[in-house]
């Protein structure tokens, strides 16, 4: 039984959160998301010429992403520098969770380059690029259907909750972990990025979904509070 | 870009810069944060000077020291040029550039000058030692990353604490810091000097460094010694050209110091 969150939280509540926009100046859009310890940093560049050639789409931009841990931003050991299977895996996630929202039909033959750092880590650090991320894409003046919210969901032992920091993600007692990754157009209620480890039941599944379209609220109007701050 | 650079040169003449300092004068707006990775990094800090921004973060790691020092830990120091922090970085293992200022302006600084005593860092003769890992990244790249890198790895060092290692297991307990520092002895600081059309100047913007003839990389200690040394640019320097930027950066090594001692 998974009675009390080891932070004091209720199941439903995400840590606290705080997010800025345009904090990089030489980028064409940039943001910073906190959510508890774990931060992220988020830069845009582009639209630019895809080299090489081949690659490019004459019918649209390619949206390219790339998530980094800092060497020093992970529990425990130095993170080694470099991509990682881990890195690109959710580099690839990242793209697909921010496409749908993205038109880049105005920009044929480009590549726009969205590079993700994260400084620290408490859990949640996919969940957090991609907040950073469509918000740095926002601030650079994309055209975008929707933002995109992300949070991570799911089960501690017997209980569905929100936001897991990487205490609760390592429990291991009683039913155990699902670890669930959520990214959703908040205004769409439609999800971008869903990912799990652990199980879960069918009900659960459903449930713990809701929860993280609420969540995902909250989190949607940290970032457009951030957005709208910095053109006050 | 060239009509920005026949500009510079055009004021310097007129002995004036285009963000309006003078010559010896370093950007106003410095500032040190400590503590920016708590959690995660043993130690770790951001520094701007005005818009370049960067950050750095320890890491502690125990190996077998090397055969020729078997009661002597080491440090290790790497540097990267994020793409996210300029148009002009590309992703990929660090390039020259980077290299260079880990090597140069990092590493040797700390490494020459005693700054951090290496016995201290043993924890068993010729089996276990501690290894001090810094890495530095930049965040915003609006010119002299070099002397923002430096100064950032001396911050995070000062911020580091020693994390708990268990002798029984062999292994560190990341979770549980302990409340001892590294008791840096020295703080060698590293100052760029730069020549644009027979000019000498100091903390160059961007656009100075895209002018840039020839620059000299300076660490002084508090004393006044010098501690390492790195020339760059093309362009050769007379011997007095070098006194007088050996003078200007160990005054503006001070300068930058005093803002360290605050902690």
């Amino acid at each position: 039984m998974y009675k009390k969150r080891f932070d004091g939280r209720k199941f439903e509540e995400i840590r606290p959160t705080e997010a800025k926009a345009g904090i990089i100046k030489r980028a064409d859009g940039s943001a910073m998301f906190t959510i508890g310890k774990t931060t992220a940093l988020a830069a845009v560049y582009g639209p630019r010429e895809l080299h090489p050639k081949f690659k490019q789409d004459p019918s649209k931009g390619i949206l390219r992403c790339n998530y980094n841990m800092m060497a020093f931003s992970g529990s425990g050991d130095r993170v080694k520098p470099g991509t990682s299977r881990r890195s690109r895996e959710i580099s690839l996630v990242t793209e697909g969770a921010l496409n749908p929202v993205l038109d880049l039909t105005e920009f044929p033959g480009t590549v726009v380059d969205v590079f993700i750092e994260i400084i620290q880590s408490d859990a949640g650090t996919r969940c957090a690029g991609i907040c950073a991320a469509a918000m740095a894409l926002a601030d650079a003046g994309f055209p975008m259907k929707d933002l995109v919210s992300a949070v991570s969901v799911g089960r501690v032992d017997d209980k569905l909750l929100v936001d897991l920091n990487k205490e609760e993600e390592d429990h291991h007692e009683g039913a155990g972990v699902a670890d669930i990754a959520v990214a959703m157009m908040p205004r769409l209620g439609k999800l971008t990025l869903l990912q799990m480890d652990g199980f879960v039941s069918r009900e659960d599944l459903a449930k713990v979904l809701e929860m993280a379209k609420d969540a995902c609220k909250k989190i949607y109007d940290v970032q457009k509070n951030a957005l709208m701050e910095k053109y006050k | 870009m060239k009509i920005i650079r026949n500009h510079i040169h055009a004021l310097l003449e007129k002995n004036e810069r285009l963000d309006g300092r003078k010559f010896d004068e370093l950007r106003k707006n410095i500032s040190i944060e400590y503590g920016i990775s708590p959690k995660s990094a043993e130690g770790s800090a951001r520094v701007k000077f005005g818009n370049t921004e960067v950050v750095a973060g320890i890491k502690f790691e125990v190996i077998k020291p090397y055969p020729d020092e078997p009661d002597k830990g080491t440090i290790m120091a790497g540097v990267e040029l994020l793409p996210l922090s300029s148009p002009e970085f590309e992703s990929g293992p660090p390039d020259i550039k980077a290299i260079e200022l880990a090597r140069a302006v990092v590493d040797r600084g700390l490494r020459e000058s005693g700054a951090i005593d290496f016995k201290s860092l043993c924890i068993k003769k010729g089996e276990k030692a501690w290894v001090i890992v810094i890495d530095v990244y930049s965040i915003n790249d609006e010119g002299n990353l070099a002397d923002a890198m430096g100064l950032c790895a001396l911050a995070a060092l000062k911020d580091a604490k020693f994390p708990k290692y268990d002798e029984k297991t062999e292994k560190i307990v990341y979770e549980e810091r302990t409340t001892k520092g590294l008791g840096i002895k020295e703080l060698p600081i590293p100052i760029t000097v730069v020549k644009i059309k027979d000019k000498i100047l100091v903390d160059p913007t961007l656009e100075e460094e895209n002018c840039v003839e020839a620059r000299l990389t300076i660490t002084t200690l508090e004393d006044g010694r010098i501690c390492a040394l790195q020339k760059g640019g093309e362009t050769p320097l007379d011997t007095k050209e070098i006194d007088h930027m050996v003078e200007l950066a160990t005054k503006k090594a001070k300068e930058l110091r005093k803002l360290l001692e605050k902690k």
